[in-house]
């Protein structure tokens, strides 16, 4: 008798769950102006609706002041499973004698670039982020290469911590 | 609708003109052929829009716009892909088995067109009328298995043998409740031919008049008939994920475009044959009722009313029956589609599960309470 009544109760509820189903598809057919969710691209490319998570070119943030946070320390580099960065440092000479590595060129392939988002997640200095655009192709490969730091651009200083944090 | 012009007298008149200048045999030939290549147009011109339709509705039930470019809201994109099948090379694998693979679309194709003879499009209008009509489109859809075991067997792929068996394995399994459930109809209308079973409805649908066991007939029917034409959720024998595209994986032109078309006339037939039985068919919907204000609207619906109006408007009330059969065709093809685009494919042992241990059982006790209904005269 039990065997019979769960038997029963299964099919049942499988009707059940199959018409849960099948309304909200309905819902959705009935409703296509509230529920499609297609862009209509390059229809609406005057006020495209892109998310801001989109991952699309990678970019070096820079402030008003033309700086920078990239370190040189080339972590992104090695994350990059594609090799689409690369990071070129130079040694200077800073005030009090010291030999110092900083960025001389940010180079980023784009023709060769996934979005798979590593680099942003390497970067200990939060200095990269990835833009929403999606327009990147061209006709010519060669300005797919980018130098991502701006002339003349440098590294943001720290600040200084004045107050002791211990005590 | 006595004093109507019905499609008999229509018929009557042009069997007439033709018999009195042209010899019998010739006359014979000319109606078979006229009305054969009739009922095919009227099929494929539904194809067409069910092509369009299955795009829409799957577009809109994945939150997609589905065909949008070519033409008012994509309806010329169905010509813009039969013109590229057909332009497209129909290639043949190297060892693949030559003949069988040309000839199984053919095959398949011929084997549902097959089916349409028997069906009862409206009042007289009928190909073949035969008192086996409901038997011989059961047996014929089931032959439709031996095109796809050939396509399968001949591509020399294993992912299409794969496929061609699945299909084989489902098409046998749920012929069985199909069948069951197209029987307790006939049990309840007492005839076998399919315009003798809409006539029996001329005082409400089956679905109606059979009480609670006729509609889980309806369901059992339309489950067994979609697992039937192959489509999803039972389109194992294509299931892309797992076989790239079943039995057709090897196909390309107008020889997939012709597999792709079966699958659409199938539908069509298995519409045809669930609105006969269980929808009344041509029918009008009919209250199966005995009282003042169900005589009332059983009167509108025969388009009693009509009766007075001078005849050349009684004209329009011939495409009354063919708007309740096409509305019916359509509207199970819809449910077909829901179905499509809302449930997940089910496994191969779910599949065979689902129909030995419940849809058989069901069926079968679903048969005998229909018998009983029948033979204590409980419906309507
Ligand atoms: S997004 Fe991925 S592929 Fe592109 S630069 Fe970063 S790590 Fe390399
Ligand atoms: S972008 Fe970030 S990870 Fe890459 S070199 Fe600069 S600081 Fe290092």
């Amino acid at each position: 008798m039990k065997a019979l009544y769960n038997y029963l109760k299964e099919v049942a509820f499988a009707f059940v769950s199959l018409a849960n189903g099948l309304l909200l598809t309905l819902k959705y057919f009935v409703t296509p102006w509230k529920s499609i969710i297609t862009e209509n691209y390059p229809d609406n490319r005057a006020n495209p609706s892109v998310a801001d998570e989109f991952a699309g070119e990678v970019i070096l943030i820079h402030d008003e002041n033309n700086e920078h946070k990239c370190t040189a320390c080339t972590l992104c580099q090695l994350a990059c499973p594609n090799n689409s960065i690369q990071i070129i440092s130079k040694q200077v000479e800073t005030e009090d004698g010291k030999k110092k590595k900083v960025l001389d060129k940010w180079v980023y392939h784009l023709e060769m670039c996934t979005f798979c988002k590593q680099c942003i997640d390497a970067c200990p200095q939060d200095a990269i982020k990835m833009t929403n655009s999606y327009e990147l192709s061209c006709f010519d490969r060669s300005t797919l290469t980018k130098i991502l730091n701006q002339p003349g651009s440098k590294l943001k200083e720290k600040p200084k911590v004045t107050a002791k944090v211990q005590e | 609708m006595i004093s109507m012009i019905q499609f008999s007298d229509v018929l009557a008149w042009i069997h007439q003109l033709l018999s009195s200048c042209m010899a019998p045999w010739l006359v014979f030939l000319i109606e078979l052929v006229v009305a054969s290549v009739a009922a095919v147009v009227a099929l494929l011109v539904c194809v067409i829009i069910m092509v369009y339709m299955e795009r829409k509705v799957a577009g809109h039930m994945q939150l997609r716009h589905g065909p949008n470019r070519v033409g008012w809201h994509g309806v010329c994109q169905l010509f813009a892909d039969i013109i590229k099948l057909l332009l497209k090379e129909c290639f043949t694998p190297t060892r693949a088995d030559k003949l069988l693979f040309v000839v199984a679309p053919v095959l398949s194709l011929c084997v549902s067109l097959l089916a349409l003879a028997p069906i009862s499009w409206g009042p007289g209008l009928v190909l073949w009328n035969t008192n086996i009509g409901v038997l011989f489109v059961t047996a014929i859809s089931s032959m439709g298995v031996i095109g796809i075991l050939m396509a399968g067997w001949s591509s020399n792929n294993k992912y299409a043998l794969m496929g061609a068996m699945r299909s084989g394995a489902q098409i046998v399994s749920y012929e069985l409740s199909a069948g069951l459930s197209i029987v307790a109809i006939v049990a309840l209308a007492g005839t076998l031919n399919t315009g003798g079973i809409i006539e029996s409805q001329a005082n409400g649908w089956w679905i109606l008049k059979g009480h609670l066991p006729a509609f889980f007939a309806f369901i059992i029917y339309i489950i067994a008939s979609t697992a039937e034409c192959n489509r999803a959720p039972f389109d194992l024998a294509e299931a892309e994920s797992e076989l790239t595209a079943g039995y057709h994986t090897e196909y390309s032109g107008m020889q997939f475009g012709i597999f792709y078309l079966n699958e659409y006339i199938n539908m069509g037939v298995v519409s045809m044959v669930a609105s006969t039985l269980f929808l009344g068919g041509w029918q009008p919907f009919y209250l199966p009722f005995d009282f003042g204000w169900a005589h009332a609207f059983n009167d509108i619906m025969a388009l009693k009313f009509m009766e007075t109006w001078p005849a050349w408007i009684s004209w329009v009330s011939l495409a009354w029956p063919l708007v309740w059969f096409f509305g019916k065709l359509f509207l199970i093809i819809f449910f077909m589609m829901w179905f499509r685009w809302t449930f997940p494919r089910l496994r191969i042992d779910q599949l065979l599960k689902l129909e030995w241990k419940y849809l058989l059982p069901l069926s079968i006790v679903n048969l005998v309470i229909i018998a009983l209904i029948v033979v204590l005269g409980l419906h309507f």
